[in-house]
């Protein structure tokens, strides 16, 4: 217990005295979180539509006002022919543009069915759907409109029969994307520092050579590890409790769950990643490769994580991948406290494998880190 | 100890792939020795010292230091002796107190061990007024006596030293060589290896090792002797040269 805290204390003053390191350790995950936050969003805004016009009557210049109307569009320019719109889009100056067919008014009017054309750039796919369900939706209340005025006209009964969803969005009602992006950002800033200082802390012995000099001290494996490690277990814990301060602070992202157990969960996550970064640096001979190597594994685990893209609709063989990716346990569960208030049961089994998953990669480690070659 | 060998060392090799950078050589150091261990760059003189120290396994034949078996009981070895690598191994952006009470506390000693051993050192080595620099801003000869120093705060009866004197100018070399003598004389074996042939003269034996197999073993006078030769550097090349 003595030999681990002379290790700790010679971390900590060498984490301290690296005026080069600290404020990568510090001030760079709080930019990425502020910034990150801000623009890694889902929501699609800002669409420019332009359209043909070919019927030129009242009724479908109330559709385009209806665009013009919505906030998430721009109705940029009307155009002359279907060409010079699909020329627009070919240039990129508009997403979509919509094609109203003459005769539009006296279809509607003779309550015949009518087919408006919408034309979308789906060259990110996800994007163009969420346009389409937008676009689909101005035009269904504006039908619906329609119809309801045109029967009234007619025999001024009301017989809508419509059946209408009325949707209920639970843990994040107002649909706020940062409320869903901050919690999975922070998880983000967490695992990077700790995965790299982690990682690079041991090679970066070996590079200057201390590590062979404490190889032939009678010191044990473990107490070494431990020493090493735990610094970097108290600065991820410390970066967890900055990042949960700006997140109140700044995105005023709701915390329902308890934060008790949020902490306790990122104790152990933290294990995880310290682990995989000793693996990696009991691998590798300079800090370069241990660089390449962590963002190797940082950026699958990022992209897999379900932080940007939902591991539903993922493939089945990418699926059952992420269950070897910590940064999706963590993601869930921090979602799941903060913004849900889940409670220990529900996070058990998600948080049952992160333990498994933390005394497997520490094992490794240990089993792993030689001080005979 | 059976005998008064601390470091018995019998047909040892290290191959790496076909190349046998220790080539099944056989020697022994007894206790309170100054033992030089001598040749050429690249000739496995720090191949052979890593095996002995425990942190590189040997491919073939037997070996203890200080009655440990290098194969089963390495950690036991490194228990009772020192090491100074070839490559400043201390940590430069700690000070001269800190590494000392690091290694120290490494090796387990208590802190009341370690601040005596400490005021001790300082005080030996002339430090006083540097404890509390950082150690990247001392000069390199102060560094490796600092080593040396660090690696006989356990008291470890033999110390490895590897080209300790190496980049250093001659006055802190001689102070070096008085340093090794002291600890000599309160009873630790030394093994050394080193470029400098004038350095072999003050060793009680020395080996000269040839592409990996000992070439000769004998005390500096009887080498010159047999080599017909007025210095250890003429032996040194006869051998080297082949």
């Amino acid at each position: 217990m003595r030999i681990i805290r002379y290790i700790v204390k010679k971390e900590f003053k060498q984490i301290f005295r690296n005026k080069g390191m600290l404020p990568i350790i510090f001030i760079l995950p709080v930019l990425q979180l502020v910034i990150l936050s801000n623009a890694a969003t889902y929501e699609i805004k800002n669409i420019m539509v332009g359209y043909v016009d070919a019927d030129n009557s009242s009724s479908s210049r109330g559709l385009v006002e209806r665009f013009d109307a919505s906030t998430y569009f721009y109705v940029t320019n009307k155009f002359a022919s279907e060409k010079e719109a699909s020329e627009a889009m070919q240039g990129g100056s508009i997403d979509a543009y919509i094609n109203i067919p003459t005769n539009f008014e006296r279809d509607l009017q003779k309550d015949k069915i009518n087919e408006v054309g919408v034309f979308i750039d789906a060259i990110d796919g996800s994007a163009a759907g969420v346009i389409n369900v937008y676009i689909s939706q101005i035009i269904k209340s504006y039908n619906k409109n329609i119809r309801l005025d045109l029967i009234q006209v007619s025999d001024g009964v009301q017989k809508t029969n419509n059946i209408d969803s009325i949707p209920l969005f639970w843990y994040n009602n107002t649909l706020n994307y940062k409320t869903f992006m901050v919690p999975g950002i922070l998880v983000l800033l967490v695992t990077m520092i700790t995965l790299f200082l982690s990682g690079m802390n041991i090679v970066r012995e070996k590079e200057i050579g201390t590590l062979e000099q404490i190889n032939v001290t009678p010191i044990k494996k473990h107490h070494f590890i431990i020493g090493k490690l735990f610094p970097f277990w108290v600065l991820g814990m410390g970066l967890l409790t900055i990042g949960l301060i700006l997140a109140k602070v700044i995105f005023n992202t709701p915390m329902i769950g308890n934060l008790g157990l949020l902490y306790a969960y990122t104790s152990v996550y933290i294990l995880v990643i310290l682990g995989m970064g000793l693996f990696i640096s009991n691998f590798t001979e300079t800090q370069q490769q241990a660089m390449f190597i962590a963002w190797f594994f940082i950026v699958i685990f990022i992209l897999m994580s379900g932080l940007f893209t939902p591991i539903e609709s993922m493939p089945k063989w990418a699926q059952i991948l992420t269950e070897f990716n910590p940064i999706k346990y963590f993601v869930e569960i921090i979602r799941m406290v903060m913004l849900k208030g889940s409670g220990f049961t529900d996070i058990f089994p998600l948080a049952i494998k992160t333990l498994a998953y933390a005394i497997v990669m520490n094992g490794l480690a240990v089993w792993s880190y030689k001080k005979t070659t | 100890m059976m005998n008064n060998n601390v470091i018995q060392v019998e047909n040892l090799s290290k191959l790496f792939g076909d190349f046998a950078a220790v080539d099944t050589i056989s020697f022994h150091v007894k206790a309170g020795e100054i033992f030089g261990f001598l040749g050429a760059n690249g000739a496995g003189k720090t191949t052979a010292m890593k095996m002995l120290i425990g942190i590189l396994s040997p491919t073939s034949g037997t070996a203890t230091v200080a009655g440990f078996d290098v194969y089963k009981e390495a950690e036991n070895i490194k228990k009772n002796i020192g090491y100074m690598s070839q490559k400043f191994a201390l940590y430069d952006d700690l000070t001269v107190k800190e590494n000392i009470t690091f290694f120290g506390g490494i090796y387990g000693l208590t802190k009341k061990q370690i601040d005596q051993k400490r005021c001790e050192l300082v005080e030996e080595l002339g430090l006083q007024e540097v404890t509390n620099s950082l150690v990247a801003s001392l000069p390199l000869g102060w560094k490796q006596k600092l080593a040396f120093s660090v690696s006989l705060l356990h008291e470890p009866k033999i110390v490895f030293l590897d080209e300790p004197t190496g980049g250093v100018d001659p006055i802190t070399r001689r102070q070096f060589w008085e340093m090794i003598y002291k600890a000599a004389h309160q009873g630790t074996t030394i093994f050394v290896t080193t470029h400098y042939m004038d350095e072999a003269e003050y060793c009680d034996r020395v080996s000269i090792m040839v592409n990996g197999k000992i070439e000769a073993l004998d005390t500096p006078k009887k080498l010159k002797e047999n080599y017909n030769t007025n210095t250890m550097n003429d032996v040194f090349l006869k051998l080297a040269r082949g």
